[in-house]
């Protein structure tokens, strides 16, 4: 199998994966978060100016059909390392945000052996507290409008009339609603083991965080970045949930400079 | 035509100053329990004063709300299991996907069959959306999970020679042996509710008794779509039996006094917008196709509420007069009440079986008794000698 630019489908273990390669370099693995692509053109635009990026869609948030046993993030994590033998990838940096931080990091405590660096920004995943603490906001006790003022900081970006919004984006903000919930209804988007399992991560990582996160606060992105040997925080400042949306320019300056060893400040 | 006496048991006190939310998130401080006592007691009179009079009985469980106190409809069924002496016992339903063990629904169900001697009517229903907060069952994949728990339930009741394994996806049981097995043969009658076209054909492939809830002049499709279903899977038309329409109830000795009644039955419709808006549409619960039609809506529902010359109106808002002209309530003296029946089932092409709400709300044991009784008086023994609209001749239209 190899790499083809711009879009295409590939087909691993009989699942259809819905696949976006752009730019020249190293491989850099983008695992989108819940929104799925929403809006994640100028951070990826950006990454791209340094390295391949290589996003795949995931299952249940394309338009591809799944099986319904196909159900859990560990489903993800095993077709996304049978993607990278498929494609034989190596040298890859593994950037994952939100649903796909998770995804990363059930990955990379499974194997690190095609990884050279990984990146988790703002990744559900983990269970922090003690069982009456919830580490995660209920995404689902508040209408959708109401989500949308908490996930971001620039309350500008709120301001859209979903009514006007064109059938493709309408459709892939259905789909990820329903695919979110597929995966992380319950445990709420984590997984109890996981925790435990990090320290088995020993490549480069950055825990990349927005600074006014209130779905994962950064403080739980601390408690991530202390379980995994020798991983370092950073917080964005004046962004929220989705940092790549909200700061795409600082978000991919410090996935590129990180990546490329570079970028080095105090935390 | 068979009735089943309907309430759901509310906590009614607290209907008042709620602030919008009756539902999954009103604190339960504000449930007194022992006025919710009284209110069981009296709910279970009313039940015994149906079976004595010549109802069936039906029951229900809802969660976290104050519209209905049965959270566990077991509890309920266990004891009409045993202070009842007649009436079929109707729980429609069980929500099979809102419980995390199917093995324990088929005990508990089993025991229930066995203790009422062979009374009971098995409703199972998926549950209802908001009420997937309060369960934690993830409303993805609900329709799989009901149906392999229904078929998990129906196998567990008519295996009687020892052990059996199910390990599937969902389910895991390796030594299923349920004890006691139930006493009506094969088991007891599955019910189950709809209301949708696809539905609709999946039960009359299985010959099962339908249910619609208040969906008025909007019935007819969703019957049709069962009849087609059960003659392609059966070979001849359906009974009038395998149908139940459920509406609000209310008659008086006078138009007025039956209007009066007709009110505080309402209560209960005017309460279906207290559902806080984040828990009415829980995801993967309705299809993608069907969110994206609501994201075009701006989040407004369709009004599905038609009268019979195709006038819409809001059940939740609307006037007596609206829901009588909509097929939702039937209210007025024994004669109207009978003739709005008799109408109406004529409307759906034969109706064998009517879930009557005749409790809601605030009403009062006295406005309760005097509605069963006037009821059974007057209107039951007329509906029970009915005769269906002819089997062949509703099939062929």
């Amino acid at each position: 199998m190899t790499l083809a630019e711009g879009s295409s489908v590939v087909e691993v273990n009989g699942i259809e994966i819905e696949l976006a390669v752009r730019g020249r370099g190293r491989p850099l693995l983008f695992l989108h978060p819940e929104i799925g692509f929403d809006r994640a053109a100028p951070a990826l635009d950006r990454m791209a100016e340094n390295a391949q990026v290589i996003a795949p869609t995931h299952p249940a948030y394309g338009k591809a059909k799944i099986p319904s046993s196909f159900n859990t993030i560990d489903d993800l994590a095993y077709l996304y390392l049978d993607l990278m033998d498929a494609l034989d990838l190596r040298e890859v940096a593994m950037v994952g945000l939100g649903i796909g931080g998770w995804i990363a990091a059930e990955m990379a405590v499974k194997t690190t052996a095609r990884l050279t660096h990984l990146v988790l920004a703002d990744a559900f995943g983990i269970k922090v507290g003690d069982r009456e603490t919830r580490d995660i906001f209920d995404m689902y006790f508040v209408t959708e409008a109401d989500l949308a003022k908490i996930v971001h900081f620039d309350q500008e970006l709120t301001k859209r009339d979903l009514s006007k919004l064109p059938d493709d984006e309408l459709y892939a903000m259905a789909r990820a609603r329903e695919a979110t919930s597929r995966y992380g209804w319950k445990p709420y988007m984590h997984d109890p083991k996981l925790k435990g399992r990090l320290h088995r991560i020993r490549i480069p990582t950055l825990l990349l965080w927005g600074a006014e996160d209130r779905i994962v606060a950064p403080d739980y992105g601390r408690a991530y970045c202390a379980a995994i040997p020798g991983a370092r925080f950073e917080a964005i400042e004046r962004a929220g949930h989705f940092p790549h949306v909200e700061r795409p320019e600082e978000f991919a300056r410090l996935v590129t400079g990180f990546i490329e060893g570079k970028e080095r400040s105090s935390q | 035509m068979r009735v089943f006496h309907f309430t759901e048991q509310p906590y009614a006190p607290a209907w008042k100053d709620h602030g919008g939310a009756l539902r999954i998130t009103i604190p339960n401080k504000r449930l007194d329990p022992k006025l919710a006592g009284d209110l069981y007691h009296r709910y279970y009179d009313e039940w015994q004063l149906a079976d004595e009079i010549g109802f069936d009985i039906m029951v229900n469980e809802h969660h976290s709300t104050a519209t209905c106190m049965a959270s566990t409809v077991v509890v309920t069924l266990s004891i009409l299991a045993r202070i009842t002496k007649k009436a079929r016992l109707l729980v429609l339903g069980y929500p099979l996907v809102h419980r995390p063990d199917p093995l324990r629904a088929a005990e508990e169900l089993s025991t229930i069959d066995v203790i009422s001697r062979g009374r009971l009517e098995m409703g199972f229903v998926k549950g209802v959306p908001s009420e997937f907060t309060p369960s934690n069952a993830n409303p993805v994949g609900v329709e799989e999970r009901f149906w392999e728990a229904h078929d998990f339930i129906i196998k567990a009741m008519t295996s009687h020679d020892g052990p059996f394994n199910w390990e599937s996806e969902n389910y895991h049981y390796r030594q299923v042996n349920i004890w006691p097995r139930p006493l009506q043969q094969p088991h007891p009658p599955v019910w189950s509710t709809t209301g949708s076209k696809h539905n609709a054909q999946r039960l009359g492939e299985k010959g099962y008794v339908m249910a619609t809830l208040g969906t008025g002049y909007a019935t007819r499709p969703l019957y049709d779509a069962y009849r087609a279903a059960y003659r392609e899977a059966h070979h001849r038309a359906p009974p009038a039996d395998r149908f139940a329409y459920l509406g609000l109830m209310a008659v008086g000795a006078t138009e007025a006094e039956a209007r009066r009644r007709g009110e505080l039955v309402a209560d209960y419709l005017r309460t279906l917008p207290f559902t806080p808006a984040p828990f009415r549409n829980p995801p993967g619960f309705i299809s993608v196709d069907d969110n994206v039609r609501l994201m075009k809506a701006a989040g407004r529902p369709p009004n599905r509420s038609f009268t019979k010359d195709g006038r819409a109106i809001n059940m939740m808002t609307g006037s007596v007069q609206d829901l009588i002209d909509a097929g939702i309530m039937f209210c007025g003296t024994p004669d109207q009440v009978y003739d709005q029946v008799i109408d109406f089932c004529g409307h759906c092409g034969g109706m064998g079986n009517l879930l009557s709400m005749s409790h809601a709300g605030f009403m009062s044991h006295d406005d309760t008794v005097e509605n069963l009784t006037l009821f059974a008086k007057e209107v039951l023994p007329r509906l029970k000698a009915y005769r269906q609209p002819d089997e062949a001749a509703a099939a062929a239209e």
